[in-house]
């Protein structure tokens, strides 16, 4: 079976009609620097009716190659030792679509049916890491992706859940129900994530709590999950995976403590075309340092537990 | 008694049979399965070999028995009118329940929500009635009542403990969402709002099947302005293209935030690809106008209150009137014309333009019964953004 060569499997997830809370982006991030860490990363997308993975990755247009005994999981970088960067490869049903405008109109056993080929029949190489990033609710993909593991997978291969959350009330009162699916399926919460705490103006760098905050905490607590961490909005993160454009940030800008101001030269140098790989210009995003703990607690939970 | 989920599928059970709610098959469906229920079910390409095809090809045919009866069940609702987006935590529940409301305005209006996202159920919460139960009568289910004129039917309100999850495959969805039509007495209404959970899959095409009879005026679209999201957005219009659902038009929502410190605009969802305008164009429907993102709307639906009636200045709640009079004038054009639907375009135009009593919601703690509003110059209002948890606590 195709998963044999994986290390982890971490699981993204999400509940909720609070889909849109950032379960892709934080997904994206968490390869993006457990990549930059050195460890090689795979993603697999299993969103199959709002696939947000290969846009993320800037990746539409690419295919999946179909290989003797199976589907080869389309690559974003390759290892490279020099800086220490691991390898990061996807799957994900969009590179599958002739349109990208195509819906997919799946009843429950179809969804079922994918899912479980994905799992099965993706060849993924040697990983460290593989993270599942899944779509909003706790249905069809989700019980056949829990029943799958439980069948499939090696013991103490699945390391657990992350949660993601938006600090708001109506969206943690969904991912409670989604925490309650993990307890009853048996998968470990590896840590609860709350996303869009905050956003910082650009102008007066006056920080507003656009969707309140503190939410993931007090329910990180409520639970007794680990609180990984809160992720502010950053419209330049958002400029980066749209673009491509390298993240700039006026002087003086400061988040959580850290300066992340950039020099005149750089702002003129953003507006060029920028044609370096999206792991090299995500460095220079203020969410990187953030995600930079995040994930090292990540990695020291997940290899606690497989000891 | 009232209607629950005291003793939810043991999931162990779910988890191994994962096809339980199809019991009178053999083996699972094959990928490519019609579905038992539908039109060539044992007769397809596909049916060949499946240790299921005499079962299913001798199971009743035509058109499901029960569509009649909800269809006589919602025949004194004159508009029916879904929420879709392909997108997940674009403002789907929060635009209904601020449009519910709007419609809920005028007194002579009687404005229902279905909330057909069964396994993350906003509504209930934003609408402030997160706690309470569904009573039974002879006649059927009776909705929640959040005002006189407003009523509510969701999940949660069936759920023995508030954080319980639904731990349900498409089929057992789809039986709920049948309920919800067939056994609820929604009564005499004017406005029945569906609302819906992200993407385009069971709950989606059930609410599709079992409305068509009765006529669905057409399905509002809402997203936000980043392409990651419109993309997901653009295969809704394209399954509601394949399902022949009229779109009544696209709102983006979170276009723009005003900073209260400095009221420097920032874009925080860029519309790299021109947002929903461009989308619009590009689908050919209509734009039905974009609502700045507004902290205060989401401390709104927090606390359960009604957004219009706590901030009927701020630059969002104008931008919002604005939206539901376009949806009730493109309602308008999909037919079914009568005297109450005049009678709330008068109301909101008024609500937009000049002074007028609105009902606060429910709320017996604090015993008010009404209160008088002004409609300003939204601009001029801008720096009582300033601590919007202070007031509204």
């Amino acid at each position: 079976m195709s998963l044999d060569k994986v290390k982890h499997i971490v699981l993204q997830k999400v509940l909720s009609g609070k889909g849109g809370v950032g379960k892709s982006s934080i997904t994206t991030q968490l390869a993006l620097s457990l990549s930059l860490a050195g460890h090689s990363v795979g993603i697999l997308d299993i969103d199959l009716t709002g696939p947000s993975i290969p846009r993320l990755f800037g990746i539409e247009s690419a295919k999946v190659t179909q290989a003797p005994g199976g589907w080869i999981p389309v690559p974003v970088h390759s290892a490279n030792s020099t800086p220490g960067v691991g390898s990061l490869s996807c799957m994900s049903l969009g590179f599958l679509l002739r349109e990208r405008g195509d819906a997919v109109v799946w009843r429950g056993p179809k969804k079922t049916a994918m899912v479980r080929q994905f799992l099965t029949d993706v060849l993924w190489s040697e990983l460290d890491y593989l993270l599942i990033d899944t779509p909003p609710g706790t249905s069809d993909e989700h019980i056949s992706l829990a029943e799958t593991l439980l069948k499939n997978a090696l013991p103490g291969q699945v390391a657990g859940a992350v949660v993601v959350t938006t600090p708001q009330a109506v969206a943690t009162a969904d991912v409670k129900k989604e925490l309650n699916f993990c307890v009853k399926t048996g998968i470990n919460v590896i840590g609860v994530v709350e996303n869009m705490s905050g956003f910082v103006c650009p102008n007066c760098s006056e920080c507003t709590n656009v969707f309140s905050k503190g939410g993931g905490q007090v329910m990180a607590q409520e639970f007794g999950v680990k609180f990984l961490g809160s992720v502010p909005i950053d419209p330049q993160f958002v400029m980066l995976v749209e673009t491509g454009r390298r993240p700039v940030y006026p002087v003086g800008t400061e988040i959580n403590g850290h300066d992340i101001g950039s020099s005149e030269a750089a702002h003129t140098l953003a507006d060029t075309k920028d044609s370096s790989l999206l792991i090299e210009k995500y460095k220079d995003c203020s969410l990187c340092k953030i995600f930079r703990d995040i994930t090292k607690d990540v990695i020291t939970a997940v290899e606690a537990q497989a000891v | 008694m009232a209607p629950s989920l005291e003793v939810p599928d043991n999931v162990q059970d779910v988890l191994s049979n994962p096809l339980k709610a199809a019991p009178k098959l053999v083996a699972p469906e094959p990928e490519h399965c019609p579905g038992p229920e539908s039109e060539t079910a044992g007769q397809a390409d596909s049916c060949a070999g499946c240790p299921n095809q005499a079962i299913c090809a001798s199971a009743p045919k035509g058109p499901d028995p029960d569509i009649p009866i909800i269809t006589a069940r919602l025949s004194a609702i004159k508009h029916k009118v879904l929420i879709l987006s392909g997108k997940g935590g674009v403002g789907k529940s929060t635009f209904t329940s601020l449009l519910a409301h709007a419609f809920a305005t005028n007194d002579n209006n009687t404005v229902g929500i279905m909330d057909t996202d069964i396994c993350g159920p906003s509504i209930p919460k934003m609408m402030g009635v997160e706690t309470e139960t569904i009573h039974v009568s002879g006649a059927g289910w009776s909705p929640v009542w959040v005002l006189e004129n407003l009523a509510v039917m969701s999940v949660q309100f069936m759920l023995p403990n508030r954080d319980d999850a639904v731990i349900w495959r498409g089929p057992k969805k789809n039986g709920l969402i049948k309920q919800f039509l067939k056994d609820v007495e929604w009564g005499e209404m004017d406005f029945l709002l569906v609302d819906t959970p992200p993407g385009t899959s069971d709950e989606h095409l059930s609410v599709n099947s079992f409305l068509k009879e009765s006529g669905v005026d057409g399905a509002v679209v809402v997203t936000t302005p980043q392409e990651v999201a419109l993309l997901d957005v653009r295969k809704e219009i394209d399954f509601c293209r394949k399902a022949g659902i009229k779109v009544l038009g696209i709102v983006e929502n979170m276009s723009g935030f005003v900073c209260p410190n400095c009221t420097h605009e920032s874009q925080i969802f860029q519309a790299t690809t021109g947002g929903g305008r461009a989308l619009a164009k590009e689908m050919n429907v209509p734009f039905l106008g974009a609502v700045p993102l507004d902290p205060r709307i989401c401390m709104a639906a927090d606390y359960g209150e009604s957004f219009f009636d706590s901030w009927p200045d701020s630059p969002a709640c104008t931008a919002l009137k604005s939206v539901v009079r376009r949806v009730i004038i493109s309602c308008d054009d999909s037919g079914g014309a009568n005297d109450n639907l005049e009678g709330s375009v008068h109301a909101t135009k008024i609500a937009t333009s000049g002074e007028m009593m609105i009902k606060l919601p429910v709320d017996f703690e604090r015993g008010t019964q009404g209160c008088k509003v002004s409609s300003q110059d939204p601009l001029k209002t801008s720096p009582s953004m300033k601590d919007p948890r202070g007031t509204l606590a």
